[in-house]
Protein backbone atom coordinates (compact mmCIF):
# COMPACT_ATOMS: atom_id res chain seq x y z
CA UNK A 1 0.00 0.00 0.00
CA UNK A 2 2.69 2.42 1.04
CA UNK A 3 6.32 2.16 0.05
CA UNK A 4 8.87 4.60 1.37
CA UNK A 5 12.21 4.18 -0.36
CA UNK A 6 15.41 5.84 0.82
CA UNK A 7 13.61 9.05 1.69
CA UNK A 8 15.74 12.05 2.64
CA UNK A 9 15.04 15.71 3.27
CA UNK A 10 17.77 18.29 3.73
CA UNK A 11 17.46 21.90 4.71
CA UNK A 12 20.87 23.20 3.69
CA UNK A 13 23.41 21.38 5.83
CA UNK A 14 20.69 20.12 8.19
CA UNK A 15 19.35 16.64 7.51
CA UNK A 16 15.78 16.53 8.75
CA UNK A 17 15.23 13.03 7.41
CA UNK A 18 18.05 10.66 6.43
CA UNK A 19 17.51 7.66 4.18
CA UNK A 20 14.29 6.26 5.64
CA UNK A 21 12.74 3.16 4.08
CA UNK A 22 9.76 1.14 5.21
CA UNK A 23 6.52 -0.26 3.86
CA UNK A 24 2.98 -0.59 5.12
CA UNK A 25 0.67 -3.39 4.00
CA UNK A 26 -3.02 -2.90 3.29
CA UNK A 27 -5.06 -2.68 6.48
CA UNK A 28 -2.03 -2.32 8.70
CA UNK A 29 -1.60 0.28 11.43
CA UNK A 30 1.96 1.50 11.60
CA UNK A 31 3.08 3.62 14.51
CA UNK A 32 5.65 6.28 13.99
CA UNK A 33 7.51 6.77 17.21
CA UNK A 34 10.11 9.35 18.06
CA UNK A 35 10.87 12.24 20.39
CA UNK A 36 9.96 15.76 19.40
CA UNK A 37 12.15 16.93 16.55
CA UNK A 38 12.98 13.40 15.40
CA UNK A 39 11.59 14.05 11.93
CA UNK A 40 8.16 12.43 12.31
CA UNK A 41 6.25 15.39 10.95
CA UNK A 42 8.73 15.98 8.15
CA UNK A 43 8.48 12.34 7.07
CA UNK A 44 4.70 12.55 7.05
CA UNK A 45 4.81 15.74 5.01
CA UNK A 46 7.06 13.98 2.53
CA UNK A 47 4.65 11.04 2.28
CA UNK A 48 1.63 13.29 1.72
CA UNK A 49 3.43 15.35 -0.91
CA UNK A 50 3.31 18.58 1.09
CA UNK A 51 7.09 18.70 0.87
CA UNK A 52 9.18 17.36 -2.00
CA UNK A 53 11.91 14.95 -0.88
CA UNK A 54 15.58 15.78 -1.44
CA UNK A 55 16.14 12.15 -2.38
CA UNK A 56 14.20 8.92 -2.52
CA UNK A 57 10.55 8.43 -3.30
CA UNK A 58 7.18 7.55 -1.85
CA UNK A 59 4.73 5.22 -3.56
CA UNK A 60 1.08 4.96 -2.66
CA UNK A 61 -0.74 2.08 -4.30
CA UNK A 62 2.16 1.90 -6.73
CA UNK A 63 1.78 5.59 -7.65
CA UNK A 64 4.79 7.82 -7.07
CA UNK A 65 3.65 10.84 -5.06
CA UNK A 66 6.12 13.18 -6.71
CA UNK A 67 5.35 12.41 -10.34
CA UNK A 68 1.75 11.26 -10.09
CA UNK A 69 0.73 13.74 -7.44
CA UNK A 70 -2.99 14.16 -8.12
CA UNK A 71 -3.79 10.46 -8.32
CA UNK A 72 -1.65 9.62 -5.31
CA UNK A 73 -3.07 12.46 -3.19
CA UNK A 74 -6.59 11.26 -3.94
CA UNK A 75 -5.73 8.08 -2.05
CA UNK A 76 -4.37 9.82 1.02
CA UNK A 77 -6.19 11.32 3.99
CA UNK A 78 -3.96 13.50 6.10
CA UNK A 79 -4.36 14.95 9.57
CA UNK A 80 -1.50 17.43 10.10
CA UNK A 81 -0.08 18.23 13.51
CA UNK A 82 -2.44 21.19 13.80
CA UNK A 83 -5.92 20.47 12.45
CA UNK A 84 -6.08 22.55 9.24
CA UNK A 85 -9.31 24.40 9.93
CA UNK A 86 -10.76 27.74 8.87
CA UNK A 87 -12.01 29.30 12.11
CA UNK A 88 -14.75 31.31 10.41
CA UNK A 89 -16.49 28.37 8.71
CA UNK A 90 -18.97 25.98 10.34
CA UNK A 91 -18.16 22.26 10.59
CA UNK A 92 -20.61 21.56 7.79
CA UNK A 93 -19.29 24.26 5.46
CA UNK A 94 -15.74 23.20 6.15
CA UNK A 95 -16.32 19.52 5.43
CA UNK A 96 -18.19 20.35 2.23
CA UNK A 97 -15.26 22.52 1.15
CA UNK A 98 -12.87 19.65 1.84
CA UNK A 99 -15.18 17.36 -0.13
CA UNK A 100 -14.99 19.74 -3.08
CA UNK A 101 -11.21 19.87 -2.80
CA UNK A 102 -11.18 16.08 -2.96
CA UNK A 103 -13.54 16.22 -5.94
CA UNK A 104 -16.45 14.32 -4.50
CA UNK A 105 -19.58 14.89 -6.59
CA UNK A 106 -22.40 16.73 -4.79
CA UNK A 107 -24.57 13.78 -3.78
CA UNK A 108 -21.65 11.64 -2.71
CA UNK A 109 -20.25 14.61 -0.81
CA UNK A 110 -23.40 14.98 1.26
CA UNK A 111 -23.22 11.33 2.24
CA UNK A 112 -19.50 11.50 2.93
CA UNK A 113 -19.99 14.47 5.26
CA UNK A 114 -22.81 12.65 7.10
CA UNK A 115 -20.70 9.55 7.52
CA UNK A 116 -17.56 11.36 8.64
CA UNK A 117 -19.56 13.37 11.20
CA UNK A 118 -21.10 10.21 12.57
CA UNK A 119 -17.83 8.37 12.88
CA UNK A 120 -16.16 11.23 14.67
CA UNK A 121 -19.24 12.10 16.79
CA UNK A 122 -19.56 15.58 15.34
CA UNK A 123 -23.21 15.45 14.37
CA UNK A 124 -24.40 17.74 17.17
CA UNK A 125 -21.88 20.51 16.42
CA UNK A 126 -22.29 20.48 12.65
CA UNK A 127 -23.63 24.01 12.48
CA UNK A 128 -21.21 25.54 14.92
CA UNK A 129 -18.36 27.77 13.84
CA UNK A 130 -14.99 26.02 14.01
CA UNK A 131 -13.31 28.90 15.81
CA UNK A 132 -15.68 28.41 18.75
CA UNK A 133 -15.03 24.69 19.16
CA UNK A 134 -12.79 23.19 21.82
CA UNK A 135 -9.45 21.61 21.03
CA UNK A 136 -10.95 18.12 21.23
CA UNK A 137 -13.66 18.92 18.70
CA UNK A 138 -11.21 20.60 16.36
CA UNK A 139 -9.05 17.51 16.45
CA UNK A 140 -12.08 15.41 15.56
CA UNK A 141 -12.90 17.76 12.70
CA UNK A 142 -9.32 17.22 11.58
CA UNK A 143 -9.87 13.46 11.59
CA UNK A 144 -13.24 13.87 9.88
CA UNK A 145 -11.66 15.76 6.97
CA UNK A 146 -8.94 13.10 6.69
CA UNK A 147 -11.41 10.22 6.38
CA UNK A 148 -13.99 12.18 4.35
CA UNK A 149 -13.16 10.70 0.95
CA UNK A 150 -12.62 7.24 2.43
CA UNK A 151 -8.97 7.08 1.39
CA UNK A 152 -7.12 3.76 1.46
CA UNK A 153 -4.18 5.43 3.24
CA UNK A 154 -4.54 7.57 6.35
CA UNK A 155 -1.67 9.63 7.70
CA UNK A 156 -2.36 10.92 11.19
CA UNK A 157 0.19 13.20 12.82
CA UNK A 158 -0.22 12.88 16.60
CA UNK A 159 -3.96 12.26 16.49
CA UNK A 160 -4.30 12.23 20.29
CA UNK A 161 -2.14 15.24 21.11
CA UNK A 162 -3.91 17.77 23.29
CA UNK A 163 -6.97 15.64 23.98
CA UNK A 164 -8.33 14.76 27.41
CA UNK A 165 -8.08 11.11 28.57
CA UNK A 166 -11.60 10.20 27.48
CA UNK A 167 -11.13 11.71 24.05
CA UNK A 168 -7.82 9.86 23.75
CA UNK A 169 -9.59 6.56 24.39
CA UNK A 170 -12.32 7.47 21.88
CA UNK A 171 -9.77 8.43 19.27
CA UNK A 172 -7.85 5.18 19.73
CA UNK A 173 -11.11 3.28 19.43
CA UNK A 174 -11.87 5.15 16.21
CA UNK A 175 -8.43 4.32 14.84
CA UNK A 176 -8.96 0.66 15.61
CA UNK A 177 -12.31 0.80 13.82
CA UNK A 178 -10.75 2.47 10.80
CA UNK A 179 -7.95 -0.08 10.62
CA UNK A 180 -8.72 -3.01 8.39
CA UNK A 181 -10.36 -0.90 5.71
CA UNK A 182 -7.57 1.64 5.75
CA UNK A 183 -3.83 1.54 6.02
CA UNK A 184 -2.95 3.91 8.82
CA UNK A 185 0.31 5.61 9.63
CA UNK A 186 0.14 7.47 12.91
CA UNK A 187 2.81 9.29 14.77
CA UNK A 188 3.07 9.64 18.50
CA UNK A 189 5.54 10.00 21.27
CA UNK A 190 3.46 7.91 23.66
CA UNK A 191 4.67 4.34 23.83
CA UNK A 192 1.47 2.83 25.20
CA UNK A 193 -0.46 4.30 22.29
CA UNK A 194 1.67 2.32 19.90
CA UNK A 195 1.27 -0.82 21.97
CA UNK A 196 -2.53 -0.57 21.98
CA UNK A 197 -3.21 0.48 18.40
CA UNK A 198 -0.36 -0.48 16.10
CA UNK A 199 0.71 -3.70 14.49
CA UNK A 200 4.10 -2.37 13.62
CA UNK A 201 6.34 0.37 14.95
CA UNK A 202 8.80 2.52 13.09
CA UNK A 203 11.16 4.29 15.45
CA UNK A 204 13.08 7.28 14.25
CA UNK A 205 15.54 9.50 16.00
CA UNK A 206 17.36 12.54 14.65
CA UNK A 207 15.91 11.85 11.21
CA UNK A 208 17.24 8.30 11.07
CA UNK A 209 15.44 5.00 11.18
CA UNK A 210 16.30 3.23 14.44
CA UNK A 211 14.04 0.19 14.32
CA UNK A 212 11.05 -1.34 12.55
CA UNK A 213 9.32 -4.13 14.46
CA UNK A 214 6.12 -5.20 16.20
CA UNK A 215 5.52 -3.53 19.57
CA UNK A 216 5.85 -6.87 21.41
CA UNK A 217 9.13 -7.79 19.81
CA UNK A 218 10.47 -4.38 20.49
CA UNK A 219 9.56 -4.46 24.15
CA UNK A 220 10.97 -7.96 24.53
CA UNK A 221 14.12 -7.09 22.74
CA UNK A 222 14.71 -4.23 25.09
CA UNK A 223 13.19 -5.50 28.26
CA UNK A 224 15.51 -8.33 29.25
CA UNK A 225 14.85 -7.57 32.89
CA UNK A 226 11.97 -6.20 34.87
CA UNK A 227 12.13 -3.05 36.91
CA UNK A 228 9.90 -2.79 39.97
CA UNK A 229 9.04 0.16 42.13
CA UNK A 230 8.66 -0.76 45.78
CA UNK A 231 7.25 1.29 48.65
CA UNK A 232 7.93 -0.29 52.00
CA UNK A 233 7.55 0.90 55.57
CA UNK A 234 10.78 -0.37 57.06
CA UNK A 235 14.37 0.64 57.93
CA UNK A 236 16.46 1.35 54.86
CA UNK A 237 19.55 -0.23 56.41
CA UNK A 238 17.79 -3.59 56.65
CA UNK A 239 15.53 -3.58 53.62
CA UNK A 240 18.22 -2.85 51.06
CA UNK A 241 20.53 -5.76 51.98
CA UNK A 242 17.55 -8.12 52.29
CA UNK A 243 16.45 -7.29 48.77
CA UNK A 244 19.95 -7.55 47.43
CA UNK A 245 20.40 -11.03 48.85
CA UNK A 246 17.31 -12.41 47.17
CA UNK A 247 17.51 -14.78 44.20
CA UNK A 248 16.69 -13.22 40.89
CA UNK A 249 17.23 -9.68 42.07
CA UNK A 250 19.88 -8.05 39.97
CA UNK A 251 20.11 -4.65 41.40
CA UNK A 252 18.61 -2.51 44.13
CA UNK A 253 18.59 1.24 44.34
CA UNK A 254 17.19 3.12 47.32
CA UNK A 255 15.48 6.28 46.23
CA UNK A 256 14.00 8.20 49.13
CA UNK A 257 12.18 7.90 52.42
CA UNK A 258 9.19 9.87 53.52
CA UNK A 259 7.71 9.53 56.99
CA UNK A 260 9.28 6.10 57.46
CA UNK A 261 8.17 4.78 54.06
CA UNK A 262 11.04 4.13 51.71
CA UNK A 263 11.02 3.78 47.96
CA UNK A 264 13.25 1.33 46.14
CA UNK A 265 13.80 0.57 42.53
CA UNK A 266 14.52 -3.11 42.04
CA UNK A 267 15.67 -4.77 38.89
CA UNK A 268 14.59 -8.39 38.74
CA UNK A 269 15.39 -11.17 36.30
CA UNK A 270 11.79 -12.31 35.86
CA UNK A 271 8.28 -11.31 36.95
CA UNK A 272 8.04 -14.28 39.35
CA UNK A 273 10.47 -12.56 41.69
CA UNK A 274 7.66 -10.21 42.66
CA UNK A 275 5.94 -12.89 44.74
CA UNK A 276 9.13 -13.72 46.59
CA UNK A 277 9.75 -10.08 47.36
CA UNK A 278 6.23 -9.61 48.69
CA UNK A 279 6.53 -12.67 50.90
CA UNK A 280 9.91 -11.64 52.27
CA UNK A 281 8.73 -8.13 53.12
CA UNK A 282 5.68 -9.45 54.97
CA UNK A 283 7.72 -12.13 56.80
CA UNK A 284 10.00 -9.42 58.11
CA UNK A 285 7.05 -7.46 59.36
CA UNK A 286 7.67 -4.51 57.03
CA UNK A 287 4.66 -2.81 55.56
CA UNK A 288 4.60 -3.42 51.81
CA UNK A 289 2.60 -0.49 50.56
CA UNK A 290 3.15 -0.61 46.84
CA UNK A 291 4.83 -2.76 44.26
CA UNK A 292 4.45 -2.08 40.57
CA UNK A 293 6.42 -2.84 37.44
CA UNK A 294 7.87 0.22 35.78
CA UNK A 295 7.11 0.46 32.08
CA UNK A 296 10.03 1.10 29.85
CA UNK A 297 9.67 4.73 28.94
CA UNK A 298 10.20 5.88 25.41
CA UNK A 299 13.27 7.67 26.60
CA UNK A 300 14.77 4.42 27.82
CA UNK A 301 13.92 2.68 24.58
CA UNK A 302 15.67 5.42 22.74
CA UNK A 303 18.64 5.38 25.01
CA UNK A 304 19.07 1.67 24.59
CA UNK A 305 18.28 1.58 20.87
CA UNK A 306 20.54 4.43 19.98
CA UNK A 307 23.20 3.18 22.37
CA UNK A 308 22.99 -0.25 20.75
CA UNK A 309 24.25 1.22 17.55
CA UNK A 310 27.40 2.57 19.06
CA UNK A 311 28.16 0.74 22.28
CA UNK A 312 26.85 -2.06 24.52
CA UNK A 313 23.53 -1.34 26.26
CA UNK A 314 23.87 1.31 28.86
CA UNK A 315 23.26 -0.17 32.32
CA UNK A 316 21.01 1.62 34.74
CA UNK A 317 22.92 3.54 37.36
CA UNK A 318 24.72 1.03 39.55
CA UNK A 319 25.66 1.58 43.14
CA UNK A 320 29.43 1.43 43.53
CA UNK A 321 31.01 -1.97 44.09
CA UNK A 322 28.49 -3.91 42.05
CA UNK A 323 28.57 -5.39 38.63
CA UNK A 324 25.49 -5.79 36.55
CA UNK A 325 25.25 -9.58 36.75
CA UNK A 326 24.25 -10.08 40.31
CA UNK A 327 24.02 -9.00 43.88
CA UNK A 328 26.80 -8.85 46.38
CA UNK A 329 27.29 -12.16 48.13
CA UNK B 1 -10.61 23.25 -12.60
CA UNK B 2 -13.07 22.02 -9.94
CA UNK B 3 -10.31 22.51 -7.37
CA UNK B 4 -10.05 26.14 -8.43
CA UNK B 5 -13.80 26.62 -7.98
CA UNK B 6 -13.68 24.99 -4.56
CA UNK B 7 -10.96 27.38 -3.40
CA UNK B 8 -12.71 30.36 -5.00
CA UNK B 9 -16.00 29.52 -3.37
CA UNK B 10 -14.39 29.12 0.04
CA UNK B 11 -12.56 32.45 -0.30
CA UNK B 12 -15.65 34.26 -1.44
CA UNK B 13 -17.62 32.81 1.45
CA UNK B 14 -14.92 33.85 3.92
CA UNK B 15 -15.04 37.44 2.62
CA UNK B 16 -18.72 37.69 3.37
CA UNK B 17 -18.76 35.79 6.67
CA UNK B 18 -16.07 38.02 8.13
CA UNK B 19 -16.49 41.81 8.18
CA UNK B 20 -13.64 42.17 5.65
CA UNK B 21 -15.71 42.50 2.48
CA UNK B 22 -18.30 44.76 4.10
CA UNK B 23 -15.67 47.10 5.50
CA UNK B 24 -13.86 47.32 2.16
CA UNK B 25 -17.14 47.88 0.31
CA UNK B 26 -18.40 50.50 2.76
CA UNK B 27 -15.15 52.45 2.81
CA UNK B 28 -14.86 52.27 -0.94
CA UNK B 29 -18.42 53.57 -1.32
CA UNK B 30 -17.75 56.38 1.14
CA UNK B 31 -14.52 57.60 -0.44
CA UNK B 32 -15.58 57.22 -4.06
CA UNK B 33 -18.90 58.90 -3.33
CA UNK B 34 -17.06 61.85 -1.87
CA UNK B 35 -14.86 62.12 -4.97
CA UNK B 36 -17.87 61.85 -7.23
CA UNK B 37 -19.92 64.38 -5.31
CA UNK B 38 -17.07 66.90 -5.18
CA UNK B 39 -16.41 66.74 -8.88
CA UNK B 40 -20.05 66.86 -9.74
CA UNK B 41 -20.57 69.86 -7.46
CA UNK B 42 -17.70 71.75 -9.08
CA UNK B 43 -19.09 70.87 -12.49
CA UNK B 44 -22.55 72.09 -11.52
CA UNK B 45 -21.16 75.41 -10.22
CA UNK B 46 -19.19 75.85 -13.44
CA UNK B 47 -22.14 75.01 -15.62
CA UNK B 48 -24.28 77.55 -13.74
CA UNK B 49 -21.52 80.07 -14.41
CA UNK B 50 -21.75 79.11 -18.07
CA UNK B 51 -25.39 80.06 -18.18
CA UNK B 52 -24.46 83.55 -17.09
CA UNK B 53 -22.01 83.90 -19.93
CA UNK B 54 -18.86 82.58 -18.26
CA UNK B 55 -17.09 79.29 -19.09
CA UNK B 56 -17.11 77.77 -22.52
CA UNK B 57 -16.51 74.14 -23.05
CA UNK B 58 -18.26 72.08 -20.49
CA UNK B 59 -17.89 68.35 -20.85
CA UNK B 60 -19.17 65.92 -18.29
CA UNK B 61 -16.80 63.25 -19.54
CA UNK B 62 -13.66 65.32 -19.25
CA UNK B 63 -14.59 67.04 -16.04
CA UNK B 64 -16.36 64.36 -14.02
CA UNK B 65 -15.94 60.84 -15.36
CA UNK B 66 -12.30 60.99 -16.40
CA UNK B 67 -10.95 62.32 -13.12
CA UNK B 68 -13.33 60.03 -11.27
CA UNK B 69 -11.71 57.01 -12.97
CA UNK B 70 -8.31 58.04 -11.65
CA UNK B 71 -9.68 58.72 -8.19
CA UNK B 72 -11.27 55.27 -8.07
CA UNK B 73 -7.91 53.88 -9.14
CA UNK B 74 -6.29 55.63 -6.17
CA UNK B 75 -8.95 54.29 -3.83
CA UNK B 76 -8.21 50.77 -5.11
CA UNK B 77 -4.52 51.41 -4.54
CA UNK B 78 -5.28 51.98 -0.87
CA UNK B 79 -7.83 49.22 -0.37
CA UNK B 80 -6.59 46.27 -2.43
CA UNK B 81 -3.42 45.64 -0.37
CA UNK B 82 -5.73 44.97 2.54
CA UNK B 83 -7.42 42.23 0.58
CA UNK B 84 -4.29 40.66 -0.85
CA UNK B 85 -2.10 40.78 2.24
CA UNK B 86 -3.99 37.94 3.89
CA UNK B 87 -4.43 35.70 0.84
CA UNK B 88 -1.40 33.58 1.46
CA UNK B 89 -0.36 34.51 4.98
CA UNK B 90 -3.58 33.29 6.54
CA UNK B 91 -3.29 29.85 4.96
CA UNK B 92 0.27 29.53 6.17
CA UNK B 93 -0.55 30.64 9.69
CA UNK B 94 -3.64 28.52 10.14
CA UNK B 95 -1.87 25.43 8.79
CA UNK B 96 -4.54 25.16 6.11
CA UNK B 97 -1.94 25.33 3.36
CA UNK B 98 -1.16 21.77 4.38
CA UNK B 99 -4.74 20.83 3.59
CA UNK B 100 -4.69 22.60 0.22
CA UNK B 101 -1.33 21.25 -0.86
CA UNK B 102 -2.08 17.66 0.09
CA UNK B 103 -5.41 17.72 -1.71
CA UNK B 104 -5.65 16.39 -5.26
CA UNK B 105 -5.59 19.85 -6.83
CA UNK B 106 -2.90 21.71 -8.74
CA UNK B 107 -0.87 24.54 -7.33
CA UNK B 108 -2.42 26.80 -9.96
CA UNK B 109 -5.92 25.87 -8.73
CA UNK B 110 -5.08 27.38 -5.34
CA UNK B 111 -3.58 30.53 -6.86
CA UNK B 112 -6.32 31.10 -9.45
CA UNK B 113 -9.04 30.32 -6.91
CA UNK B 114 -7.71 33.01 -4.63
CA UNK B 115 -7.12 35.45 -7.46
CA UNK B 116 -10.58 35.13 -8.97
CA UNK B 117 -12.29 35.37 -5.59
CA UNK B 118 -10.48 38.66 -4.95
CA UNK B 119 -11.23 39.74 -8.52
CA UNK B 120 -14.91 39.07 -7.85
CA UNK B 121 -14.79 41.41 -4.88
CA UNK B 122 -13.11 44.01 -7.10
CA UNK B 123 -15.97 43.71 -9.59
CA UNK B 124 -18.44 44.36 -6.78
CA UNK B 125 -16.53 47.55 -5.93
CA UNK B 126 -16.58 48.62 -9.56
CA UNK B 127 -20.29 47.93 -9.68
CA UNK B 128 -20.74 50.38 -6.79
CA UNK B 129 -18.73 52.93 -8.78
CA UNK B 130 -20.81 52.26 -11.88
CA UNK B 131 -23.82 53.61 -9.99
CA UNK B 132 -22.25 57.10 -10.20
CA UNK B 133 -22.14 56.82 -13.98
CA UNK B 134 -25.78 55.78 -13.86
CA UNK B 135 -26.58 58.94 -11.87
CA UNK B 136 -24.79 61.10 -14.44
CA UNK B 137 -26.52 59.26 -17.28
CA UNK B 138 -29.87 59.92 -15.66
CA UNK B 139 -29.38 63.69 -15.59
CA UNK B 140 -27.04 64.24 -18.52
CA UNK B 141 -25.61 62.67 -21.61
CA UNK B 142 -22.22 61.23 -20.75
CA UNK B 143 -20.35 59.21 -23.33
CA UNK B 144 -21.22 55.73 -22.11
CA UNK B 145 -18.72 54.08 -24.41
CA UNK B 146 -15.79 55.82 -22.79
CA UNK B 147 -17.29 55.18 -19.36
CA UNK B 148 -17.41 51.47 -20.17
CA UNK B 149 -13.83 51.59 -21.42
CA UNK B 150 -12.81 53.30 -18.18
CA UNK B 151 -14.31 50.50 -16.16
CA UNK B 152 -12.58 47.91 -18.29
CA UNK B 153 -9.35 49.79 -17.60
CA UNK B 154 -10.07 49.83 -13.86
CA UNK B 155 -10.84 46.11 -13.82
CA UNK B 156 -7.54 45.40 -15.56
CA UNK B 157 -5.67 47.77 -13.26
CA UNK B 158 -7.28 46.21 -10.19
CA UNK B 159 -6.51 42.72 -11.52
CA UNK B 160 -2.86 43.68 -11.91
CA UNK B 161 -2.83 45.04 -8.36
CA UNK B 162 -4.37 41.84 -7.01
CA UNK B 163 -1.94 39.63 -8.87
CA UNK B 164 1.06 41.59 -7.60
CA UNK B 165 -0.41 41.66 -4.10
CA UNK B 166 -0.89 37.89 -4.17
CA UNK B 167 2.73 37.44 -5.21
CA UNK B 168 3.98 39.64 -2.37
CA UNK B 169 1.77 37.89 0.17
CA UNK B 170 3.37 34.59 -0.82
CA UNK B 171 6.74 35.87 0.37
CA UNK B 172 5.87 36.49 3.98
CA UNK B 173 3.75 34.98 6.72
CA UNK B 174 3.41 38.43 8.23
CA UNK B 175 0.32 40.18 6.95
CA UNK B 176 1.43 43.67 7.90
CA UNK B 177 4.74 43.30 6.10
CA UNK B 178 2.90 42.01 3.03
CA UNK B 179 0.37 44.85 3.22
CA UNK B 180 2.95 47.61 3.54
CA UNK B 181 5.20 46.32 0.76
CA UNK B 182 2.23 45.87 -1.54
CA UNK B 183 0.95 49.37 -0.84
CA UNK B 184 4.34 51.00 -1.44
CA UNK B 185 4.85 49.05 -4.64
CA UNK B 186 1.43 50.08 -5.93
CA UNK B 187 2.24 53.68 -5.10
CA UNK B 188 5.50 53.50 -7.06
CA UNK B 189 3.74 51.95 -10.03
CA UNK B 190 1.15 54.71 -9.81
CA UNK B 191 3.62 57.60 -9.98
CA UNK B 192 6.41 56.07 -12.03
CA UNK B 193 5.56 58.10 -15.15
CA UNK B 194 6.77 61.19 -13.30
CA UNK B 195 10.27 60.31 -14.48
CA UNK B 196 9.33 61.45 -18.00
CA UNK B 197 9.15 64.97 -16.61
CA UNK B 198 12.91 65.06 -16.04
CA UNK B 199 14.57 62.10 -17.77
CA UNK B 200 14.41 60.64 -21.25
CA UNK B 201 17.02 57.88 -21.24
CA UNK B 202 16.27 54.21 -21.78
CA UNK B 203 15.84 53.58 -18.05
CA UNK B 204 13.44 56.48 -17.66
CA UNK B 205 11.53 55.06 -20.58
CA UNK B 206 11.22 51.63 -18.99
CA UNK B 207 10.21 53.07 -15.62
CA UNK B 208 7.57 55.31 -17.13
CA UNK B 209 6.29 52.42 -19.21
CA UNK B 210 5.58 50.55 -15.96
CA UNK B 211 3.26 53.33 -14.85
CA UNK B 212 -0.22 51.99 -14.32
CA UNK B 213 -1.70 55.47 -14.66
CA UNK B 214 -0.25 56.16 -18.10
CA UNK B 215 -1.88 52.99 -19.38
CA UNK B 216 -5.19 53.99 -17.83
CA UNK B 217 -5.23 57.30 -19.73
CA UNK B 218 -6.41 55.86 -23.04
CA UNK B 219 -9.21 53.90 -21.42
CA UNK B 220 -10.67 57.04 -19.83
CA UNK B 221 -10.86 58.61 -23.28
CA UNK B 222 -12.78 55.67 -24.61
CA UNK B 223 -9.82 54.19 -26.47
CA UNK B 224 -9.17 50.50 -25.89
CA UNK B 225 -5.62 50.11 -27.10
CA UNK B 226 -4.31 46.56 -27.35
CA UNK B 227 -0.97 47.83 -26.03
CA UNK B 228 -2.56 48.85 -22.71
CA UNK B 229 -4.63 45.68 -22.44
CA UNK B 230 -1.51 43.61 -23.02
CA UNK B 231 0.36 45.63 -20.41
CA UNK B 232 -2.16 44.89 -17.67
CA UNK B 233 -2.71 41.28 -18.71
CA UNK B 234 1.02 40.61 -18.69
CA UNK B 235 1.27 42.06 -15.16
CA UNK B 236 -1.54 39.73 -14.08
CA UNK B 237 -0.05 36.66 -15.74
CA UNK B 238 3.46 37.44 -14.48
CA UNK B 239 2.18 37.89 -10.92
CA UNK B 240 0.28 34.59 -10.96
CA UNK B 241 3.10 32.70 -12.60
CA UNK B 242 5.71 34.02 -10.19
CA UNK B 243 3.43 33.15 -7.25
CA UNK B 244 3.35 29.57 -8.52
CA UNK B 245 7.13 29.52 -8.84
CA UNK B 246 7.48 31.00 -5.40
CA UNK B 247 5.21 28.32 -3.91
CA UNK B 248 7.22 25.64 -5.63
CA UNK B 249 10.55 26.98 -4.39
CA UNK B 250 9.29 27.51 -0.86
CA UNK B 251 8.74 23.78 -0.45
Amino acid sequence: MLEVCHLSKDYGPFHAVKDISFTANPGEVVGFLGPNGAGKTTTMRLITGYLPPSAGEVKVDGLTVRTNALEAKRRIGYLPELPPIYPELTVNEYLHFVGRLRRLPARQRQQAVERACQRTALSDVRHRVLGHLSKGYRQRVGIAQAILHDPPLLILDEPTAGLDPRQILETRQLIRELAGNHTIILSTHILSEVATTCQRVVIINKGELVAVDTPDNLTHRLKRTETLLLQVRGPEALVTPTLERMDGVLQVAFQQAQQGVGAWQVEAREPAVREAIARRMVENGWGLQEMRPLELSLEEIFLSLTANQEQPPAPLALPPGQNDTGAIA
Amino acid sequence: MSGMFAVMRKEWKTYFITPAAYVVMALFALVSAFFFYSMLAVFVVQSLGGEFGGGGNLNVNAQVLQPLTFDIGITLLFLLPMITMRLYAEEMRGGTMELLKTSPIRRMDIILGKFFAAFGLLLVLLFIAALYVAVVAHYGQPDLRSAAASFLGLALLGGAFLSIGLLISSFTKNQIVAGVITFVLFLLLWVSDWVTAYGNGAIAHVISYLSVTAHLQNFTQGIIDLKDVVFYLSLIVAGLFLTARRMELAE
